[in-house]
């Protein structure tokens, strides 16, 4: 079929009986650069824990290039050309920065290949290390790594298995300033020639990095469309913009401003937090 | 918001060599390996007196043991508390070869003792020695493929995976002594004569069997080290450090460990196969719980994270049981209890790590 890349139709996901995304449609195209935006709990995160096989829908069906991702386990789905990065960055601290970018460049080489040593550094751990600037802490232990060069490693593994859809989870967020305009540079980099899914909480970093964006609330799309589109929509601004005073900072960092009612009742639990759990 | 960056895990120390390092640095572990192998298979056996290199080479039997566990718990953080079970398969597979050589077409004299009139079919295909010791290796790795492929899949791990393989030892121990006929019980298999023609009283054939213990060894440990420093190696590693993470990457982390817990099961038969004919025994009593947790203990003491200390470790602390028991019968228990805490508490490492501590201290010093 000569459908879309991602077909997400009819989702519903529940925790408890708590409905996380209740009837959610999502169409991306090859090639598109999509953000995904929403207050906490929106369902967001879930959304692309379904993708990925983390967790189970109620009801609905996901579609890559044609095939059902439903019910598939978690590498299956990698295999099909599936890849993303959590919020908070995993990468395997005992490792080097190479080894981090090797294991994620040789899934598909077979089991009993991968019990030869590793000779130098293949074409594609060397082009994601360079995409990343990561070249010159190419022997270092992960866990030596900065926040922000923790998050480009993981977008350097993501690259360096050339899925044919990358998924990033928040790669801006905890980052200073310098930080967000470089991982932008690398975001805008990467979407040249890949199909990329971005949640973002950052309104600053959404401006200035987003063409489509779709908004999800409380489990549902509300909005979607170009930024301008977006941001002039009264809905969106009902309930997410006009819940911040100023655009730009988290929700919830520092005393919440005067005027700002609606914090409580959709910030509720964040229902992302089951994501690299146990990591 | 993103503060759960994971705690600062100790990220030098053991960390395998890449080759960034200088050409002095990359000779010393083929160097430290060459000694050792002269020592092990040249001076060793002119040293020692015969008593003392049986010893050795029962220790060297766990120590191949204990590279297993090095490599399923110390690289994979599979904490494998029943790793007597496959070192039990294989000696008893072992023991029953040589009680059917020794019995020459007869029954086996235990049997005769339990009243058992006719060879049980079990046994049957242990006459020949090619299978028995053929089994002795393929049986654990086939019992662990199984297990494996049953366990990981659920993705039963940690804690759960050491109880259910602790289980599995105490289980095997009930199921060995209850078949007193098929087995010989609580006794286990004992009283070998004759290994290919030599006589396994012979201080030359004991001299041989432990040059034969120190080369498997030495092969194994090669085996070994050349599996953890490929691409499976690192992948085991990431796995043991985060095992959903590895999942995100392609992989399916329980084909991995699979594999790997298999290696060690087969490792540990072998070493059983060889221990039978050195110390001429095999039963229950070698195979529990307790060995199988002394053999943990011994890994942790030497240091986990390096194959070099699970095998330095089995070494020591067979060598340390046997001298201590030797004059405090009772004692060592609690010494072995309170070293395993001590280790685990202050150094993670092991002796090894404390040795590396060491090294890395001194030119440091040497610099200011």
């Amino acid at each position: 079929m000569n459908g879309a890349l991602l077909e997400v139709r009819g989702l519903r996901v529940e925790f408890d009986g708590f409905r996380a995304i209740d009837g959610v449609d999502l169409t991306v195209e090859q090639g598109e650069l999509r953000f995904l935006i929403g207050p906490n709990g929106a369902g967001k995160t879930t959304l692309i824990d379904v993708i990925t096989g983390l967790t189970r829908p109620a009801a609905g069906s996901v579609r890559f290039e044609g095939w059902d991702l439903v019910g598939r386990r978690e590498h299956e789905i990698v295999r099909m050309g599936v890849g993303r990065t959590f919020q908070t960055s995993v990468v395997f601290e005992q490792l080097t920065v190479t080894e981090n970018l090797d294991l994620a460049a040789s899934f598909r080489r077979p089991l009993w290949a991968l019990a030869r040593r590793r000779r130098g550094v293949s074409e594609a751990v060397d082009a994601a290390m360079r995409t990343t600037g990561l070249t010159e802490l190419a022997g270092r232990p992960a866990g030596v790594l900065s926040h922000g060069q923790r998050q480009w490693l993981e977008i350097g593994m993501l690259i360096a298995q050339r899925p044919r859809l990358l998924l990033l989870d928040e790669p801006v967020a905890g980052m200073s300033g310098e930080e967000r305009v470089r991982t932008g540079e690398l975001l805008t980099e990467i979407a040249k020639d890949h199909t990329v899914i971005v949640i973002e909480h950052d309104m600053d970093f959404l401006r200035r990095y987003a063409s489509q964006v779709t908004v999800l609330h409380e489990g549902k799309v509300l909005v979607e469309g170009s930024v301008e589109q977006v941001r002039a929509d009264p809905r969106v601004q009902e309930v997410y913009l006009g819940r911040r005073a100023e655009p730009g900072t988290d929700a919830g960092a520092g005393p919440g401003p005067a005027g700002g009612p609606a914090e409580a009742p959709d910030a509720g639990p964040v229902v992302g937090t089951s994501v690299g759990e146990g990591m | 918001m993103t503060a759960t960056v994971r705690g600062e895990r100790d990220t030098v120390g053991l960390a395998p060599p890449g080759p960034g390092r200088p050409w002095h640095a990359r000779l010393l572990g083929p160097a430290a390996f060459t000694a050792i192998a002269v020592l092990a298979l040249v001076v060793a056996p002119l040293a020692l007196e015969p008593f003392r290199l049986g010893l050795l080479a029962k220790y060297l039997c766990y120590a191949i043991v204990a590279l297993g566990i090095g490599l399923a718990w110390g690289q994979g953080g599979m904490l494998t508390l029943g790793q007597g079970v496959f070192f039990g398969l294989g000696g008893y597979a072992m023991g029953m070869y040589l009680k059917l050589h020794d019995a020459g077409g007869h029954l086996p004299d235990f049997m005769v003792w339990s009243g058992v009139e006719k060879l049980p079919p079990l046994w049957v295909p242990f006459g020949n020695p090619v299978f028995a010791i053929a089994f002795a290796v393929a049986g654990p790795v086939l019992l662990a493929l199984l297990l494996g492929t049953l366990v990981f899949r659920q993705r039963v791990r940690g804690a759960y995976f050491a109880i259910l393989t602790q289980a599995l030892a105490a289980a095997t121990v009930i199921l060995l002594v209850g078949q007193q006929g098929l087995t010989g019980g609580t006794n286990g298999l004992t009283n070998f004569f004759d290994l290919f023609g030599q006589d396994l009283a012979a201080d030359e054939t004991q001299r041989g069997l432990y040059l034969v213990v120190a080369a498997v060894l030495g092969l194994l440990y090669l085996v070994a080290r050349q599996l953890v420093r490929s691409r499976f190696g690192r992948l085991l590693v990431a796995i043991r450090d985060g095992e959903d993470r590895v999942r995100f990457l392609g992989y399916d982390p329980a084909t991995v460990k699979t594999v790997t817990f298999a290696v060690s099961a087969g490792m540990a038969g072998l070493a059983g196969a060889l221990f039978v004919p050195v110390v001429g025994i095999i039963s229950p009593a070698l195979l529990g719980v307790v060995p199988s947790l002394e053999l943990v203990v011994a890994v942790a003491v030497g240091g986990r994270f390096s194959l070099a200390g699970a095998v330095l470790g089995a070494v020591v602390m067979g060598y340390a049981k046997t001298s201590f028991s030797e004059q405090f019968a009772d004692g060592w228990l609690y010494l072995q209890g309170a070293l395993f805490i001590l280790v685990m508490t202050l150094a993670p490492k092991g002796l090894l790590g404390l040795a590396a501590r060491a090294r890395d201290l001194l030119p440091s010093r040497r610099r200011a």
